[in-house]
């Protein structure tokens, strides 16, 4: 049941790097992307933000989750998405990913939108396509078939090591390829 | 020192060792076994392959040369090669133990680089000059003989237990080895000292036990050794001199070297790891000590060595009360019942022992015979008295009641009394709530507020821990010094007992080092050139800690030279940190030698005046948020005062507004706060803005244009400027309007803020909302880097 894609898919490079399993699907720019419900903490409504300034667009600033002051980003700003005007169904996904120097912190994400906690079987996981670059399949553990079309499942733990934003959409994920 | 360095210190003792093995088998009148040694030696010569030191190659070329003699001449060894090689080996190990540590080398004994066909006179005297160098400089005891130790050092093998067990021992060892330091630091100055014997002997003691249990039995026998040494010097039997005190500093050394390195290994450096100590080498020498020792003071009798009127103060002041507690012991209930019997018992034979003559004015030898059959209540008391009469808790004491705790958890529980302060307060402050007039609920909103604000100090409390521990390491520092230096100091501690939040104490020690050894180092100077200035031949340096106005401080006070305002002045301008026609006054000259690249010492030592030392002061000390004055009369001394806060988990901060954002600043850099009127600010061409404060001309930063944030103060007439300082830099930031002064709980930024230099940190503010913390040095740097120079 346990899904590690962040420690185990870096060793079968090229094939499916996501390990079947309960993820949690969300919309970003009407994408939907998939990570493993184990590194999410929870889901809650968008908050006041304290903007941190001269850091990145992406970086929106800090929030305080009951009493612990965690980092914000927009993961559409880092992916280079649109950012869609509509706010009803924003909400912030706190995810557990890996710190530098061991452990774990707490991350929060803006989404659009969270849809579902699905389950993953291996046969629904297929390898990433190779879009032609390497840096794709480092953020990009695979795409999982269901029945409301293919999702992208991400790595969290390699997206936040990256300070500056990172273009999937440019990197050949323009939303033709695997629209439903 | 480079970890190849290790490697090759490392496998050139493994060999020394077996050199050291094969000669104990050399049989003299065979005179066989050239080819072993001659072999070892090459190992040797190859390990080291030429990155040795001079000193410890002259040594190689010696024993080169006589091996091939002896090869050329009839391939055997003879009597005076093999006396040689006794006494070479212990040299090359001295030699290369003072390579891996630093420490001055053994000097090559006279007559080593001639030939054996004229051999010189005595070869034996050979181990005896080379031990001594070595002595001097630590930590290797004094004592050597000519006798040669199959090994000299032991591989411990760290033990396999379960790790909380070991963090235990770890944490128990280090306190241990602590009392032993301070302890033998005192006897060192009165060895008669009964009350430090006392408790070094109980440390020993029970550091014996703990290895005991860890089935460490070599540790265990240097800490029974070591322990005998104290017993008989406690009953009189033996007279601790100088090389004693010498040789349990080493001994202690050794354990905390152990400890070191096992903790390191718990927390997986090399786990596993064999841990090589120089174990056989003390056990020696104290042996050699207490044979020698033992038949001088044989005269006397066994119950005058402790002899009251001798005793110090301390022991004085200890027992006075218990004195005449102790006959009616048994109606004093407290004692007995906080212990449980076997404790008592075994505290008892200790008491017995030496503290028995205590409740007697009228001391006789005969006296500790019926103590020790008295009631363990009766000589449980005079413990528990002396015990927190003198303040010392070294021993396994009676009845305290001490939990060790995680300080991850500990830590995590202040954070949390800290957020229940601000929810707290966020209750009370609730519009809402205020706006019900209910008698009943603001009681019980101010029981609520009672209770937290309690709550909190009990909380900060538990991280508190007095500076003794702190100060009590510089004491060794002074005394390495001192004998290093061949200067002659005292420390004089005052004010131990302040608390301070266990952090800032761990923060603090660096400093303190530095500051400590600057002080010895350049304060200080030699005992001639002391007395020509009619100056005591003793320095004194004063290590002091008190409490004012919210922040701790603390002082470094010596008497030394004192600053020359003249001299730092010159160097400055040699060293471009200042220009020679800049004018400041004598404080901000001193300021002088905290800037980075500065050394005003004529003679570079290794201890210090490299010139990084007081900048990294001034940096670990504004790190944690605190801030470091200099006095000094040239010719009488100098005082560095730093102000450290109490605790790093909570400031004082001032709550600024720019549009809709809030920043705290810490109070302690804030300087004044006032709303400037149009004529004070004056346009400086491409520089920017100035404001005059107290007639000098400070640069303003416009926070919200410096962070991006909209803000309402277009003007600065408009808004309110606070000067701000850190350093010798002020700074006027520009806000739009003050909220008001709040404690804070500071919270870490992490991980994916660690590049951006304007905050420190962040904070939960009143409305639960995060304010930012804003780092006063990095604003001020920044400012005076694109502003040019400020007054």
């Amino acid at each position: 049941m346990t899904a590690h894609p962040s420690t185990h898919h870096s060793s079968h490079q090229g094939a499916t790097g996501a390990l079947p399993g309960k993820y949690l699907t969300f919309t970003l720019s009407k994408e939907s992307y998939g990570i493993p419900v184990l590194k999410v903490r929870e889901i809650i409504r968008l908050c006041p933000i304290t903007p941190v300034a001269n850091m990145p667009e992406h970086v929106k600033g800090v929030i305080n989750l009951r009493g612990k002051v965690i980092p914000l980003v927009d993961l559409r700003s880092k992916f280079c998405l649109p950012i869609s005007t509509d706010t009803e169904r924003n909400c912030i996904v706190v995810t557990q990913i890996a710190a530098a120097g061991g452990g774990t912190r707490l991350y929060g994400v803006i989404v659009d939108g969270v849809e579902e906690v699905a389950n993953f079987a291996i046969a629904d996981i297929e390898p990433t396509p190779d879009f032609g670059g390497a840096i794709d399949s480092m953020f990009i553990t695979g795409m999982a078939k269901s029945g409301t079309g293919v999702k992208t499942l991400i790595d969290l733990d390699k997206i936040s090591a990256v300070d500056g934003t990172i273009a999937i959409q440019a990197l050949g994920l323009p939303s033709s390829s695997h629209a439903s | 020192m480079s970890t190849e360095r290790f490697e090759i210190i490392g496998k050139a003792k493994k060999v020394i060792q077996q050199i050291g093995l094969e000669l104990a088998f050399v049989d003299s009148v065979k005179e066989n076994g050239i080819d072993g040694i001659n072999e070892l030696v090459r190992q040797l010569e190859a390990i080291l392959g030429g990155s040795e030191p001079e000193q410890i190659r002259a040594g190689m070329d010696a024993v080169r040369q006589w091996i091939d003699e002896r090869v050329a001449i009839d391939n055997k060894l003879s009597s005076v090669c093999i006396a040689r090689l006794g006494d070479w080996q212990p040299w090359i190990d001295a030699a290369v133990m003072s390579w891996e540590y630093q420490l001055s080398y053994p000097a090559l004994p006279e007559g080593w680089k001639t030939p054996e066909v004229a051999p010189p006179a005595p070869a034996v005297d050979a181990p005896n000059t080379a031990g001594a160098p070595l002595a001097a400089a630590a930590p290797r005891p004094a004592a050597r003989t000519a006798e040669l130790l199959p090994e000299q050092t032991v591989d411990v093998v760290p033990p396999d237990s379960d790790p909380e067990m070991l963090q235990l021992f770890c944490a128990e060892a280090q306190d241990l080895l602590q009392d032993i330091e301070q302890g033998v630091l005192v006897l060192e100055v009165n060895p008669t000292d009964s009350s430090s014997l006392d408790s070094l002997f109980r440390a020993f003691h029970t550091f014996k036990g703990n290895v005991g249990v860890m089935k460490l039995m070599v540790l265990q026998q240097l800490a029974h050794e070591l322990e005998s040494m104290l017993d008989a010097a406690r009953r009189g039997n033996y007279q601790l001199g100088s090389d004693s005190i010498t040789v349990i500093l080493a001994g202690s050394d050794i354990l905390k070297r152990f400890v070191g390195e096992l903790s390191n290994q718990i927390a997986g450096v090399d786990a596993g790891r064999t841990i090589d100590l120089p174990i056989p080498q003390l056990i020696h020498d104290v042996h050699a000590l207490l044979a020698a020792g033992s038949k001088a003071p044989a005269a006397q009798p066994p119950a005058a060595v402790k002899p009251m009127p001798a005793a110090p103060q301390a022991e004085a002041v200890a027992q006075a009360p218990a004195a005449p507690q102790a006959p009616s012991a048994p109606q004093t209930p407290a004692a007995p019942q906080a212990a449980p019997a076997v404790a008592a018992a075994v505290e008892a034979d200790f008491a017995a022992i030496f503290h028995a003559p205590a409740p007697s004015p009228a001391a006789e030898p005969a006296r500790s015979e019926p103590a020790l059959a008295a009631p363990a209540a009766a000589v449980a008391a005079p413990v528990a008295k002396k015990q927190a009469a003198s303040q010392q808790a070294a021993a396994p004491a009676v009845g305290s009641g001490i939990v060790r705790v995680d300080t991850v958890k500990l830590d995590g529980l202040i954070d949390l009394v800290g957020e229940l302060v601000i929810a707290q307060s966020m209750v009370v402050q609730n519009p809402e709530l205020k706006a019900i007039t209910s008698a009943h609920l603001s009681r019980c909103l101010g029981q609520l507020r009672g209770i937290t604000s309690d709550l909190q100090r009990t909380a900060m409390s538990l991280r508190m821990v007095p500076i003794r521990n702190t100060f009590q390491k510089m004491s060794r520092l002074v005394r390495d010094l001192a004998l290093q230096q061949g200067k002659e100091i005292v420390l004089s501690l005052e004010g131990e007992d302040t608390e301070l939040d266990r952090n800032i104490v761990e923060e603090l020690s660096d400093p303190l080092v530095h500051m400590i050894r600057n002080s010895a180092d350049h304060g200080i100077e030699m005992p001639e050139a002391r007395v020509a200035a009619g100056k005591p031949a003793a320095g004194t340096i004063t290590l002091r800690a008190f409490h004012q106005g919210g922040f701790i401080v603390i002082q470094i006070e010596d008497d030394g030279r004192g600053l020359s305002a003249a001299k730092i002045r010159k160097k400055a301008i040699e060293r471009g940190i200042i220009k020679a026609d800049e004018n400041l006054d004598e404080r901000e000259i001193f300021d002088l030698i905290f800037a980075a690249g500065f050394s005003t010492a004529e003679k570079v030592t290794d201890l210090s005046g490299r010139g990084v030392g007081m900048d990294v002061v001034r940096r670990n000390i504004e790190k944690m948020r605190g801030k470091i004055e200099i006095d000094s009369v040239e010719g009488e001394g100098t005082t560095f005062t730093l102000y450290v806060p109490l605790t790093l988990a909570i400031i004082e901060g001032l709550l600024v507004g720019i549009g809709e954002e809030r920043y705290v600043i810490p109070t302690l850099s804030v300087r004044e706060s006032f709303r400037p009127l149009p004529g004070m600010v004056t346009q400086v061409q491409g520089r920017g803005e100035v404001v005059s404060v107290r007639g000098r001309l400070t640069p303003i930063l416009r926070l919200g244009r410096h962070l991006n944030t909209p803000h309402t103060a277009l003007d600065p007439t408009d808004g309110i400027v606070v000067v701000v300082e850190a350093g010798q830099d002020s700074r006027c930031l520009l806000v739009d309007q003050l909220i008001g002064k709040q404690e804070v709980v500071i919270k870490s930024l992490g991980e994916m803020f660690r590049h951006q230099t304007e905050f420190a940190g962040a904070a939960i503010l009143g409305d639960g909302r995060v304010g930012l913390i804003l780092d006063i040095n990095a604003l001020v740097k920044l400012k005076s880097r694109n502003n040019g120079e400020a007054a």
